[in-house]
């Protein structure tokens, strides 16, 4: 008997994201500034990308509504300042090479400082309110308070310089397009870490339990898995990208406030819904329409820049009230 | 007589304000299907909830060959050796049947042999191997919720209603599988409504009603004596004959 494959690729978000890009084209008329606008569009959702990827499996596996998910963004940004201070030389050298000595420190430390924040996080703040949505918003709002004021006492309220390194500064040329080197490499970490977490999902028994909790904890449970566990390493991973992502934001827009989480939790909530709570594949999708649609619109009407997302985010959510990848959920 | 594998003893279960099990004592022989049936709402479902963790016992004592279970976490009773297949199925839609039953396998990747003796009963597994398991009909799915609880050796299996909103051929070949599946010694603990799927399974019986177990015996006494049978399950009885 030959055994019926035939796992269904929803083929039409994908679909909807080149229609979006091809419109903006239609829109913008100028090839040369849409693919500038494009790059960044997809640098910028491919940064969202990382720092909510993490949020949306949390979501998804123990319904746990963390508003304080921005915290850890912050917290990446502001170790990757610290950081970055240690090695003025290696920043300032205009080899690539000699400015990844840099680079890397500064996103492993902001990744594995969040990640640190985030276990423990977990332990005092999320634990004793699992199941308990009000509470849970009223204590990751409020951890997020106390902990933004820490950051204060830390790292002083001041805005903070977070320049990239030399070699990333600039742009690209070709004809007339203009191609910052930064959000390349913004495209091609986004990339790895979208193909690093298909690959853990889809190839790995740990990916399968993510996916199977998402659907179905209990069920999960009953065949003999600790699901607490294996959502205390999701959090604590979640919370590293989104430490790693701050980190990237914070050198995107070479400064750091400490407001910097709390900004992109709304574009991070807006990515999440639209792509379907719990869906990887959906928060991808997504953060590219978010960062398509922000750029455009801020380009042809800056005006009406962030609310062109909640207003795409309504849109699809007409359509497909789950978002774009809806989990099956019992 | 067989040793009991499970026994319950004064078993109570609350869940929220609602007080569900009101002492139950249940035994379940070693290498026996057990049934238990009763009206709906009599707190079948509850019991086997209780029994794998999922509905924490109040009162009461849940001993599970030398170890009492009661206050044990899922994931350590699930541990024991013990597998659940409950009313809604549990499987996972998003998965293949293939990564269903890879997940179920916790000692490792199943069996080549088990996953052949699985095929034999239930060959639309084979057939849709590669294909997400929320495509399958529902009778394939109680087929995957059922191979998934066989697919590794377990020493009990707690099945609840397989057959519910089943076509006949699939409760007949439902009926088939456990069947072999019996003759293996796994030691079954079965909710059921289908009466013809009771007595053609059942070595011994329990009826629960209003969360306690008002009747135990042997099946076979049970499905002789038809005055008992309407005294215990009533309505019940005639709506699934």
């Amino acid at each position: 008997m030959t055994p019926i494959t035939g796992k269904p690729v929803d083929w039409i978000p994908p679909a909807l994201l080149l229609a979006i890009a091809l419109g903006g084209l239609a829109l913008i008329g100028n090839p040369s500034t849409w693919v500038t606008l494009t790059v960044a569009g997809l640098a910028m959702g491919l940064l969202i990308f990382i720092m909510s990827s993490g949020l949306t499996l949390v979501f998804g596996l123990m319904d746990v509504m963390n508003f304080a998910h921005g915290l850890f963004i912050a917290v990446g940004a502001y170790v990757a300042v610290s950081v970055m201070k240690f090695f003025p030389a290696a920043a300032g050298s205009e080899s690539l090479i000699v400015n990844l000595g840099a680079l890397l420190p500064a996103l492993l430390a902001a990744a594995a400082v969040a990640g640190l924040l985030g276990f423990f996080f977990e332990r005092i703040i999320i634990k004793p309110v699992y199941g308990q949505h009000l509470k849970q918003i009223l204590i990751t709002t409020g951890g997020m308070i106390v902990a933004e004021q820490l950051i204060h006492v830390l790292w002083g309220p001041d805005l903070l310089p977070l320049p990239r390194p030399s070699a990333l500064r600039g742009a690209f040329l070709i004809g007339d397009m203009a191609i910052e080197k930064f959000r390349l490499v913004a495209v091609v970490i986004g990339l790895g870490v979208f193909a690093t977490m298909i690959v853990l999902l889809n190839r790995t028994k740990i990916g399968l339990l993510i996916r199977a909790g998402v659907e179905n904890k209990e069920m999960v449970e009953a065949m003999g898995y600790r699901i607490r566990r294996l959502f205390v390493a999701v959090f604590v991973a979640g919370s590293a990208l989104a430490g790693l992502g701050g980190a990237l934001w914070g050198m995107y827009q070479e400064s750091v406030t400490v407001a910097i989480g709390a900004q992109m939790m709304v574009l991070i909530f807006i990515v999440i819904i639209i792509g379907g709570l719990g869906s990887v594949g959906g928060c991808f999708t997504g953060a590219l329409l978010v960062g398509l649609v922000a750029n455009y619109v801020g380009y042809l009407s800056p005006k009406i820049a962030l609310g062109s997302n909640i207003l795409l985010m309504v849109l699809v959510l007409l359509w497909r009230p789950q978002g774009l990848y809806p989990m099956s959920k019992q | 007589m067989p040793e009991n594998l499970l026994s319950l003893s004064g078993v109570h279960t609350h869940i929220g304000r609602y007080h569900i099990l009101q002492g139950v004592d249940l035994a379940v022989p070693r290498g026996e299907l057990t049934m238990l049936l009763g009206r709906n709402g009599a707190g079948k479902t509850t019991a086997l909830r209780t029994i794998i963790g999922l509905w924490r016992a109040s009162a009461g004592s849940i001993r599970f060959e030398a170890d009492e279970i009661a206050s044990w976490q899922t994931p350590a009773i699930a541990d024991l050796g013990i597998a659940y297949v409950p009313e809604s199925m549990g499987i996972f839609a998003g998965l293949t049947v293939q990564e269903n039953l890879l997940l179920a396998a916790r000692r490792g990747p199943p069996d080549e042999a088990r996953l052949e003796w699985i095929f034999r009963f239930f060959p639309p597994m084979k057939k849709f191997w590669f294909l997400p398991a929320g495509l399958l009909s529902g009778g394939q799915k109680q087929m995957l919720s059922i191979s998934r609880a066989i697919v590794e050796p377990r020493k009990l299996v707690l099945i609840d209603e397989p057959t519910k909103g089943l076509a006949p051929a699939i409760i007949n070949n439902l009926i088939e599988a456990l069947t072999e599946l019996k003759k293996t010694d796994t030691t079954i603990l079965m909710v059921e409504q289908n009466f013809h799927a009771a007595r053609s399974l059942g070595d011994s019986v329990a009826v629960m009603e209003a969360g306690r177990i008002v009747h135990g015996g042997r099946m076979a006494d049970l499905a002789a004596d038809e005055a008992l049978q309407n005294r215990l399950l009533g309505l019940s009885l005639e709506a699934h004959q």
